[in-house]
């Protein structure tokens, strides 16, 4: 990979480390929530894996769809959710993306082009394909991205919509949030294939592995396919290799994890300090205006706790609402 | 005094119980065992909710962990029970069965009928239900209605560890596929259970309070729903029958009626969304059935015809309670003198 930081705009790069700042704030905030006990359901956190989202998501417009996974908070700050909105939701209160209705797992903002977090494996593959059909016929070259998980990406619905796309070559791009496990089990049990540009192979995709720890890495390699993806070429597979921070979920004792890969994944594959180390080294940012980010976004995510707490609770009519559109 | 055990061990106890019983006992789902393929601990899970936490060290490759496939896992349960086994297959959540549908219902209900009486399938399919667990639309539904309305298939819902342990053993037993739905929020519950190994026969309902003013029909959580609002009537000189169907397919019919003879009136509560689910069938039988036994309208206290909000607040509106129970027997009287 030929990535450079110098390659890219320094404003550009700012926003990007912003947003990777703002999902791990975000995350590691809700960690400490969550074990304070007031925070209701499953939260399965995005921390560590930033630069997935961030990278790709840094190509898109709110004209471009995305779908997303049960871990999705870090695909709607990158697309462009409401932070403040998000965190309402997380509390189940109104006000939140889904007026409290949806939680963590069902976070959407369709106008930003976010179809959704998912609570069910695999089923955004479809919904993504739907999506870049739309855009198709629409005629404005959006495209449509769909996150899936190592572990999902062994649903039919994924493979099915692998070969749906490429048979209908629509323009979207399929990203494996390859993190090593799925749930307690290792990606090395569930899959039998060594990488999963492989299987796009199979379906006749143009696949592409990179490592999902490296922002710039990933920035370079979705640039391409989407814009091949954008310009009529078609669909592609992008696997990121990363690892995740927390548990599954948040409760999750880990056992799974060797002696001491915690402490190793998070002092030697920690994206965000992968990305610090990469723009002081070139001087494309300097330390003072990376501390200037991180004191913003503490600030945005304190504000964005404060605020959900205090938000009200919704209220028995709003249980009936919202079903239909009519009825 | 007897041994207690919660509704999560009862149901590991079945497990082994049989699994040490009948070499042709296999299980498989998703983290039914954990820590395959990584450096860690194995058996570090034991199944999303630690239901199967143990087996593995005593069972090995009996117990399968599984990719993350389910219309491939349970199918190949289900072809397996076919071809001579007795594999339990895990779905986590009952909500997943959208991903497996087709291998449940087209495919292990309808063989031995389709079959002309040749085939059977004894697969069981263990899967959390029902809401107040904070899960949301997608890992909280009460889907029972969509699997009794199936020809073929059993359903079975315990409401307390000593029938988790015996319907569980006569699931693996039965010769049907059975749907065993364990409700999330009664895991940890506890209760009297025989260790000796034991089984229910299906289709009989249990009663579970006596009562002559009215009967009250019920499954799984709202059992225990039901039951505190028959602690409320008392309270008021009403004596309400508590009725717990424990298996919905086959459904103890003969139970309900001989009640409702006597009571003459009838609440039916169920978790499920309120159109065709398990309250509207069995109002619907006993009109037909005990039409001139009825003093009453027939009372069915259901969650509202919405899927299950995240909020805290709205799924503990939107689930029955005692109150809406208690309510509902109370308007069955309206009127009676006592
Ligand atoms: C159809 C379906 N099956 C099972 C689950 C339960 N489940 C939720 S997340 C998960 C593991 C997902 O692993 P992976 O796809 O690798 O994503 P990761 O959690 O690692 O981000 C499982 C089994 C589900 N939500 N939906
Ligand atoms: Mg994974």
């Amino acid at each position: 990979m030929t990535s450079h930081p110098l390659a890219l705009d320094p404003a550009a790069i700012l926003q990007a480390y912003r947003t990777m700042r703002t999902i791990r704030e975000f995350e590691e905030r809700l960690h400490v929530e969550f074990a304070a006990g007031d925070m209701p359901g499953f939260v399965h956190l995005y921390a560590g894996e930033e630069a997935s989202a961030v990278g790709i998501i840094s190509h898109l417009t709110d004209a471009d769809r995305i779908a997303s996974t049960h871990r999705g908070h870090g695909h709607c700050i990158a697309k462009g959710v409401d932070v403040m909105a998000m965190m309402k939701e997380i509390y189940g209160r109104k006000g939140g993306s889904c007026q409290g209705k949806g939680g963590s797992m069902h976070i959407a903002d369709i106008d930003k082009g976010m179809l959704g977090a998912n609570g069910i494996l695999g089923a955004g593959a479809p919904l993504a394909c739907g999506a870049a059909l739309a855009a198709k016929y629409q005629g404005k070259g959006a495209v449509a991205i769909n996150f899936v998980g190592d572990g999902a990406s062994n649903q039919g619905t994924f493979l099915e919509s692998l070969n749906l796309a490429a048979v209908w070559n629509l323009p979207i791009v399929f990203v494996v949030e390859n993190n090593g496990y799925a749930e307690a089990t290792s990606r090395n049990y569930g899959v039998a294939v060594d990488s999963f540009v492989d299987r796009a192979a199979g379906f006749g995709l143009p696949g592409i592995a990179v490592d999902g720890t490296d922002f710039f890495a990933v920035h370079e390699a979705a640039g391409e396919v989407i814009r091949r993806a954008r310009e009529g070429g078609g669909p592609s597979l992008m696997e990121c290799r990363m690892v995740r921070f927390y548990g599954h979920f948040e409760g999750d004792a880990q056992g799974y994890r060797g002696p001491g890969e915690l402490e190793d994944i998070r002092a030697n594959r920690d994206c965000l300090k992968h990305f610090v180390a990469a723009v002081t080294t070139t001087g494309v940012l300097g330390a003072a205006a990376l501390a200037a980010v991180d004191a913003e976004v503490a600030a945005l995510i304190d504000r964005a706790v404060i605020e959900a707490k205090a938000a009200p609770h919704p209220v028995a009519a709003d249980l009936l609402t919202d079903v239909y559109v009519s009825y | 005094m007897a041994r207690k055990l919660s509704i999560r061990q009862a149901i590991n106890e079945a497990i082994d119980q049989e699994m040490s019983r009948d070499p042709r006992v296999i299980m498989m789902g998703e983290d039914i065992v954990g820590g395959h393929g990584s450096e860690g601990e194995i058996d570090c899970w034991g199944g999303a909710l630690g239901v199967t936490k143990g087996l593995y060290g005593k069972y090995g490759d009996r117990l399968l962990d599984t990719p993350l496939s389910e219309s491939a896992y349970v199918g190949a349960a289900i072809g397996a029970a076919v071809c001579g086994m007795r594999p339990i297959a895990e779905l986590q959540f009952i909500d997943f069965m959208g991903v497996c549908f087709d291998q449940i219902y087209n495919q292990a209900a309808k063989f031995r009928y389709m079959f002309g009486g040749k085939a059977q399938t004894p697969v069981v399919i263990r899967a959390m239900i029902g809401a107040g667990f904070r899960a949301a639309a997608q890992h909280s539904q009460m889907l029972t209605p969509i699997f009794t309305h199936i020809p073929g298939l059993k359903v079975v819902c315990p409401s307390n560890p000593y029938d988790a342990k015996g319907l569980l053993i006569q699931a693996i037993r039965d010769n049907d596929p059975v749907i065993f739905g364990e409700h999330k929020v009664l895991y940890g519950i506890e209760g009297e259970v025989p260790e000796a190994s034991y089984a229910i026969p299906f289709g009989e309902a249990n009663i579970v309070r006596d009562g002559d003013d009215c009967t009250i029909v019920t499954y799984g959580m709202m059992v225990h729903r039901a039951l505190e609002a028959a602690a409320l009537l008392e309270k008021e000189g009403i004596d309400a029958e508590v009725i717990d169907l424990r298996t919905l397919s086959p459904l103890d019919m003969d139970t309900i009626l001989e009640s409702v003879e006597r009571t003459g009136r009838l609440v039916c509560v169920d978790e499920a969304s309120p159109r065709c689910n398990i309250a509207t069938d069995i109002s619907a039988q006993v009109v037909q059935a005990a039409f001139a036994a009825l003093q009453a309208p027939i009372m069915m206290v259901t969650p509202p015809h919405v899927p299950v909000p995240f909020s805290p607040v709205l799924e503990d509106i939107y689930l029955p309670d005692s109150t809406k129970i208690a309510a509902a027997v109370r308007r069955t009287l309206e009127g009676k003198r006592h």
